[in-house]
């Protein structure tokens, strides 16, 4: 299976364990993730001013590409899938910014949101298949494992419809394919602090303590996310509280292929 | 500009219907950022709906306010808390000089680790 790939900025320079990972783990599991041409920062948050048009176009480019290229795009950096996903919502059902994005572009065919925007997460449970994942895996991963959410693949939920935003349980499936044991833990969708750390860092402090903290409590040996801002929150600004990795480097040292 | 079209322009840009929030306070209840906000997510709401902007406008919440979307979750009515922040936000940050980060000001605070993203985000949330 050949799938287009949206990497994003973070995942070519900070975040190169992300992609390595994941591209590897992919090929492992029979999908080409194939990068899509001259893609462009998505802009990493969802602007919600109703006038905002600029700041939407770099994501209806990438979708656009895709609907000409098998209709799916492929994201895995949560929130370049968050603001892809939500700018496709309004190209689908939002006259106003569908018409100005369109008449700017100038796209030869006008883009309606045609094409259906897939986390690599969504990937692994309806396309792969985690009863596949599971046979695939040669390293079990006998170990406790903290599924840590946060907000952008969760919510919106009525746009993102990504599992249930208050229980969410798609990452411990995951986990339990690979053979460890999902530590359920209340701080799970959280949010960690985000962007707010460059303005006032005491409050992303706060916040990625007791997100892990909490994953400790409960018995959690490491946690995983597929967020590059959530694991430098966590990480940097949560202390050495418990180690935090890339869901993906857990996938790919499964399959045996992480090296 | 006057008042009334201060007013016209934030329930327009924030694309929300202030007047659906029936004041159950779930959207603060659920707030991760609460503690840190001088004005709660429910009265950034409740004081559009009154027009009464100028405390909105002079609040210090904007800058805390993490887009986490939980407000927006939980509200029964459909109303998005987060999207009047923003609308206030922007309107703030849009007028000239008042942009929340300084680009001087970003090397002290850069560390080795920080993502792309993080960088990003920040400068999209609080500059124009």
């Amino acid at each position: 299976m050949k799938i287009c790939y949206y990497p994003g900025c973070t995942l070519k320079t900070k975040a190169k364990e992300l992609d390595r990972t994941a591209r590897l783990a992919a090929a492992a599991l029979g999908v080409e993730m194939e990068e899509i041409e001259n893609w462009q920062c998505c802009g990493a948050v969802y602007p919600m001013g109703t006038d905002e048009i600029a700041t939407k176009l770099s994501a209806v480019r990438a979708l656009d590409y895709a609907k000409h290229n098998g209709g799916k795009l492929l994201t895995l950096c949560s929130a370049c899938h968050n603001v892809i996903k939500r700018t496709n919502e309004d190209m689908k059902s939002n006259a106003d910014i569908a018409f100005r994005a369109n008449n700017y572009l100038k796209l030869e065919e006008t883009y309606a949101g045609e094409t259906e925007v897939i986390h690599y997460l969504e990937m692994l449970k309806n396309e792969v298949g985690f009863d596949n994942i599971k046979k695939a895996v040669v390293n079990p991963l006998n170990r406790k494992i903290g599924a840590y959410y946060g907000c952008l693949l969760l919510r919106p939920s009525g746009i993102m419809a990504f599992d249930n935003p208050e229980n969410p349980t798609i990452i411990e499936d995951f986990i339990r394919a690979l053979g460890g044991t999902p530590v359920v833990y209340p701080f799970r969708n959280e949010c960690c602090g985000a962007y707010v750390s460059l303005k006032n860092s005491e409050l992303p402090k706060k916040k990625s303590e007791k997100i892990l903290a909490s994953a400790k409590e409960k018995g959690a040996e490491e946690v995983i996310t597929a967020c590059p801002l959530c694991l430098y929150n966590l990480q940097v600004n949560g202390g050495d509280i418990l180690p935090v990795k890339y869901f993906t480097e857990l996938l790919a040292e499964a399959l045996g292929v992480k090296a | 500009m006057t008042k009334q079209e201060r007013i016209d322009n934030l329930l327009r840009l924030s694309g929300t219907d202030v007047k659906k929030c029936m004041k159950c306070g779930k959207c603060s209840g659920r707030c991760p950022a609460f503690n840190e906000m001088d004005i709660k997510p429910h009265q950034f709401v409740s004081l559009l709906a009154q027009g009464k902007i100028e405390i909105l406008l002079g609040s210090d919440a904007i800058w805390n306010c993490l887009s986490c979307m939980a407000c927006v979750e939980r509200c029964p009515r459909g109303v998005a808390p987060a999207a009047v922040v923003e609308a206030v936000r922007d309107t703030v940050v849009r007028a000239q000089g008042k942009n929340g980060l300084k680009a001087e000001d970003i090397p002290q605070i850069v560390d080795e680790f920080i993502p792309q993203q993080l960088l990003v985000s920040a400068y999209r949330k609080y500059n124009k």
